[in-house]
């Protein structure tokens, strides 16, 4: 799978939420896509993750 | 605030606030009013420290932030919201960066979550180089947003039509480029900023372009709702004094919109009564008048 366009692995059967852990990254400062559709933070911990499956990671940043 | 006087003595620094009565409506965004017309963005200062005071001396009650991957190689060291109080200031999510109208839409929807904000400043750019808003993308990317329920502060260019597709698809305010985006070159083309301003209701903010706080009060005399700006602050010389002269512009160029400027005209007229002036001295004595001595040779005509 890849995560932010990098190749990463995760054991079989985790869960957004168990990838958020293991990246040490706070459930409140990020939001995640999974495959192209938003992942809501409360269903983090339901959704499993997929070979192949392609994720975003975002925060915000400076900008205009 | 008290600054040393030219002499060397104190000098008292005196900003009267206005009175009642000539107070301004608040700048009214969604569910959101604002005292404060300007928006900041927090992008290129040298510090979130940097940015903080800058904001501060801005006075903005809004400020605009980007959405990007986190860096995953790299320790997370302070954030951008540490440095924002969210208290004080209202955060509006772009979507700059976005070179079509379904990126666009994913990045809004995670700016969503991440602040759970029905606001959104809407950017659909056309290529990197020009960063100009892509009129189509830009179009078909409100319509979906404002089906959505965000309230879509849509960027665009400066064609009064295409502002009025814009407004007809539910945009909540409608923001021009005064000229490309960090370019400083103010608003490039006041006439067509003033026709949208008769073609739609809803409110019209300046955004991009503007260099110096001169930019930023001409914009506002044309009746405009609000300027948003980040590098005109961000990358001054001094991003500090720069903010505080943003402010001033911003509330000067209102005020002056409000109370009407007085019509251009080619010749003088008087501010001075014209009737009731002392009588004018004598007409100067005639030069043969005053060569009389005896022998003297008169001056030759029309010297």
């Amino acid at each position: 799978m890849s995560v932010n366009g990098e190749a990463r692995e995760v054991p079989a059967g985790s869960t957004v939420a168990d990838l958020l852990r293991a990246l040490a990254l706070a459930s409140e400062r990020v939001a995640v896509e999974r495959n192209g559709r938003l992942v809501p933070r409360a269903q983090h911990a339901a959704t499993a993750l997929a070979e192949g499956d392609r994720l975003e990671v975002v925060t915000l940043v400076g900008g205009g | 605030m008290v600054a040393a006087g030219r002499a060397g003595y104190p000098l008292e620094i005196l900003q009267p606030a206005l009175p009642p009565e000539l107070a301004d409506a608040p700048l009214q965004l969604g569910a959101h009013r604002f005292a404060s017309r300007l928006l900041v963005g927090t992008g290129k200062y040298a510090s979130f420290e940097q940015m903080a005071r800058a904001l501060e001396l801005s006075g903005t009650q809004c400020v605009t932030v980007a959405v990007r991957r986190v860096n995953l190689d790299k320790r997370s060291g302070p954030s951008l919201l540490d440095h924002v109080d969210r208290a004080r200031y209202t955060i509006l999510p772009n979507t700059a960066g976005c070179f079509d109208a379904p990126t666009a839409i994913r990045t809004a929807e995670l700016a969503r979550e991440l602040l759970g904000t029905r606001l959104v400043k809407l950017e659909v750019l056309g290529d990197p180089k020009t960063l100009l808003p892509d009129p189509l993308g830009t179009l078909a990317a409100t319509r979906e947003l404002v089906q959505q329920g965000f309230d879509v502060l849509v960027y665009t260019s400066d064609d009064p039509r295409l502002a009025c597709h814009l407004e007809e698809a539910g945009a909540t305010a409608i923001m021009p480029a005064g000229s490309p985006i960090g370019s400083g070159q103010g608003v490039l083309n006041p006439n067509a900023i003033r026709i949208i301003l008769e073609l739609v209701q809803v409110p019209v903010i300046v955004d991009a372009g503007v260099g110096t706080a001169s930019d930023v009060a001409l914009a506002m005399e044309l009746g405009i709702e609000g300027v948003l700006l980040n590098s005109g602050i961000a990358l001054a010389q001094d991003p500090l004094r720069m903010a505080a002269a943003m402010r001033d512009a911003c509330s000067a160029g209102r005020q002056a919109f409000l109370a009407g400027r007085i019509p251009r005209r080619l010749y003088a007229n008087a501010s001075s009564p014209t009737s009731g002036v002392i009588a004018p001295a004598p007409p100067p004595a005639q030069p043969s008048e005053v060569r009389s001595e005896p022998g003297a040779v008169p001056a030759p005509a029309g010297e």
